[in-house]
């Protein structure tokens, strides 16, 4: 009955949504505020409506509903509780529906927060919300129906995949739909100053929060999702290059863009048409990367079955959303104020070059995603596209982005001078090329590269703040209580930058890894990174219902002395006839131990992996404090209070130029 | 007409013009799905069918490497294999390595982004099959060829033909099912 329920609810949702979308799109033309009213309102019930979906579908999950077909196919009677809830969102229509759930509560979020919104700005922005969230909704109901029921019911569900049978992927999707989701914000943002025709620095205020909200949420979700894959698959990677890596990162690199880009338009009211762009390319970027990985048109492990009729309602869907977005930009945008000059050598300059760099490492990253397919439909040539094109393409464009990201902060608005700005890093400087001339010295070129890089970085934001409180120019105490002075926002900006240079550090780390491949039997031990690596035993784990596992005692020590007991797993997941390596690692957050248990040979040896991975798990840090960086900018006191009253400037009028 | 305006316009309209290039390509791909003639997760390399790429790469210090002329002059089908110290699923796959070597099959190893050394002992620990070895270590080699991954290999017929590849490690159901038939077919 519940599953019956929760139908009713998607239903109930999509028709809130149709009319969220028409009363916010065509509200404003009837000056009737209290028709404009409406919008927040019916925002808030088709997250109600939503919820209380999603709410029946992980209900069906947690009973083992097996006469849904969602249920029955993804879970069984063997899967723990936690997965039960989590396989909900495992599969293709399970997501789709958490998908619409985030969509709706962006609009949610917008209807009860956006009071300092003017009225008509507002309804436009939830109407363009509700219209692409009534677009998905009508894909869940129709040909992605999470609520299919079976009758008669299987007596035992098919179960999870087993390789996501993880906690990683308990927080994984949510967090990451609602980095790529909220992003969906930005793009109404910009829709609606395109139909009032109408950017200025207002409008930077608005967007800039939200922005940064779903660009926090991307960061940790892309950041867990690398993690997860570090340590389930077990092979010591943290990036593949993989479609979806990609299509998460592609987002990011153009939201990081757009959070730099409407400082400038809420500062010196340029950029604008550049900003409008930024934020409907980030949220297309979002849908088609998604999408396209969905319909199984780039090659991806993480590809969901989908039948090619669902790629092509996804395809309408997003032929309309970036389609039509980009149409109404292409009319709009040339109306809108032209951008006013500045000096090249100035803040905004500088987050100009960073807009450049940015969306240089997108284009590449872009390029090398969508070349694959593109090139087999117009010249028939099957390819696939891997690290060795992205390391080299993109590192030329990360160099001069970690160069300009030290420098960019020091300057002045307006009109600033290089010079002063890198006196102030001259230490900074000197201490950057230490590092790398002393890891040169130890033979690793790219690892000494990227970590004096990250050196740079990350005292060039310990030295932005130390400017902030004027550090040693003015006494220590004073300095100190000027540190409470200094705005949220110049701390998120601080950390974000200091969190990039963090993951750059580890990056370098993991250049620098050993490793050593070896088949040992019980007694036999190798030697790595200064520890002794012996294998006492290999032994039966205790399993689950759902697998069988075996299990290698490793005992690790150094100059004789024991450092610590390893056991890396295989686990037999009896019901899908696969293995799963679980590795064990160790870390001390400054580096990680890896033991991966590879395979077991008759001869009574076992095959390992043993991986040293210095700095690495600064990768994940540098990300979490980035994330939080957002985080705090976000309780700025300006973004609390809310924006000015908005200068009522006549609307341009379109229609003189139109016929141009 | 106000030539600045209509470049501005023309400027804007491209993010349009390239969203829609994609869609149309998007819709052609799916058409073609629908048809069965195009599946992404079939890691068919360009190569197949073709010669193998210019390429010259030298061994292990002090040993020789190959080149296409080496490769191309062969009079029997070679089997060049890419692989790495670092990769787990390579050393899974040495022991059939090794039974195709002693088999009579001429396999030919690139080693693909590794350090000489490391790739010595590799080889000292796993066994040798490969009747001639040479280092890879930008990976250019394998950019050229297509390279999805390690270990990957590919069947050259006699005049640097590639007949077959495969993306994954050579267990004996893969030697069996399809690199033997394509023996057969040069043969």
């Amino acid at each position: 009955m519940i599953p019956t329920w929760g139908h009713f609810a998607l239903a109930l949702g999509f028709a809130i949504a149709v009319a969220q979308a028409m009363i916010g799109l065509f509200g404003p033309n009837l000056r009737n505020p209290a028709v404009l009213r409406a919008a927040p309102a019916l925002a808030i019930g088709q997250f109600v409506m939503l919820a209380a979906s999603f709410a029946a579908l992980v209900w069906a999950g947690v009973v083992s509903d097996y006469t849904v077909k969602n249920v029955a196919q993804f879970s069984s009677s063997t899967t723990p509780l936690l997965y039960r809830i989590t396989g909900t969102w495992g599969n293709h229509a399970g997501s789709m529906l958490l998908w619409c759930l985030i969509l709706a509560l962006c609009g949610g979020v917008v209807g009860v927060f956006g009071r300092s919104i003017p009225t008509s700005l507002r309804a436009r922005v939830l109407g363009v919300l509700g219209l692409v969230s009534a677009g998905f909704l009508l894909f869940t109901l129709t040909v992605s129906d999470p609520f299919v029921r079976l009758w008669p019911p299987p007596l035992h569900g098919a179960g999870v995949n087993p390789i996501l049978q993880d906690p990683g992927l308990a927080v994984h999707p949510p967090i990451l739909y609602t980095g790529y989701v909220g992003f969906s914000i930005a793009f109404a943002f910009a829709v609606a100053a395109l139909i009032e025709g109408r950017v200025d620095a207002a409008w930077g205020r608005w967007v800039r929060p939200w922005t940064i909200v779903s660009w926090c949420f991307l960061t940790a979700g892309i950041c867990f999702g690398s993690l997860w894959s570090y340590y389930t698959l077990g092979w010591g990677g943290f990036w593949f290059w993989d479609p979806v890596e990609n299509v998460a990162l592609l987002p990011w690199l153009t939201g990081t863009a757009l959070i730099h880009s409407a400082i400038v338009v809420e500062k010196r009211e340029a950029l604008k048409t550049w900003s409008v762009l930024l934020a409907i390319a980030t949220f297309s970027l979002s849908l088609s990367g998604t999408f396209l990985v969905r319909s199984g048109l780039l090659n991806s492990v993480h590809a969901f079955a989908v039948s090619p009729n669902q790629g092509l309602f996804i395809l309408v869907l997003l032929a309309l959303t970036v389609g039509g977005s980009l149409l109404l930009f292409a009319i709009r945008a040339p109306v809108l104020a032209a951008s006013g000059m500045f000096a090249p050598v100035s803040r905004e300059g500088a987050l100009i070059l960073n807009n450049v760099f940015l969306c240089m490492i997108a284009a590449v990253v872009f390029t090398g995603t969508m070349y694959p397919p593109f090139v087999d439909l117009l010249f028939g040539l099957q390819l696939s596209v891997g690290a060795p094109f992205y390391d080299q393409a993109a590192l030329p464009l990360v160099a001069p982005l970690i160069l300009a990201m030290a420098v960019g902060p020091l300057l002045a608005w307006k009109r600033a001078a290089i010079m002063p700005a890198l006196m102030k890093l001259w230490a900074v400087g000197l201490m950057s090329l230490l590092v790398l001339a002393v890891v040169l010295l130890r033979g690793h070129a790219i690892a000494a590269l990227a970590l004096a890089g990250g050196v740079w970085v990350v005292l060039g934001a310990l030295v932005d703040l130390g400017e902030r409180v004027r550090l040693f120019r003015v006494p220590l105490r004073q300095s100190f209580s000027r540190l409470f002075s200094v705005p949220r926002a110049a701390y998120g900006a601080m950390m974000g930058h200091l969190g990039f240079g963090v993951t750059v550090l580890g990056i370098a780390g993991m250049a620098t890894q050993v490793h050593v491949i070896t088949v040992l039997h019980p007694g036999q031990g190798v030697n790595l990174a200064g520890y002794r690596w012996t294998l006492e035993r290999v032994q039966d784990a205790p399993g689950t219902p759902a697998y069988a596992a075996r299990q290698a005692v490793i005992d690790v020590t150094r100059g004789g002395k024991h450092v610590m007991t390893m056991l890396p797993e295989r686990r037999f997941f009896t019901a899908q006839h696969t293995t799963t390596e679980h590795a064990a690692i160790r870390t001390n957050m400054l580096w990680d131990m890896f033991a991966t248990f590879a395979g077991e040979d008759k001869s009574g040896g076992a095959e390992f992996r043993f991986n040293v991975h210095p700095l690495a798990p600064e990768i994940w840090l540098g990300g979490l404090i980035m994330a939080l960086g957002g985080g705090i900018s976000l309780t700025d006191r300006r973004f609390r209070i809310g924006a000015p009253s908005r200068k009522r400037t006549p609307v341009p009028k379109p229609a003189g130029t139109e016929t141009a | 007409m106000d030539r600045s305006l209509l470049s501005r316009r023309l400027l804007l309209a491209a993010p349009l013009g390239l969203a829609v290039a994609g869609g149309v390509g998007a819709y052609a791909l799916i058409e073609r799905a629908k048809r069965g003639t195009y599946n992404p997760q079939d890691f068919n390399n360009p190569l197949v069918g073709h010669r193998v790429p210019h390429f010259a790469l030298s061994g292990l210090p002090g040993q020789q490497g190959f080149d296409r002329d080496a490769l191309v002059a062969m009079r029997r089908p070679v089997l060049v294999n890419f692989f790495a110290s670092w990769c787990v699923p390579c050393v899974q796959e040495s022991p059939f390595l090794d039974r195709l070597a002693k088999a009579g099959l001429d396999i030919w190893g690139v080693a693909y982004q590794d350090k000489p050394e490391a790739t010595a002992l590799y080889l000292a620990e796993h066994g040798n099959p490969y009747r001639r070895l040479a280092m890879d270590p930008t990976g250019r080699t394998a950019i050229n060829w297509g390279l999805y991954g390690v270990p990957e290999s590919f069947l050259i017929a006699p005049g640097g033909l590639v007949r077959w590849h495969v993306a994954s490690p050579l267990f004996p159901d893969v030697i069996e099912t399809q690199l033997e038939p394509a023996l057969r077919k040069i043969t």
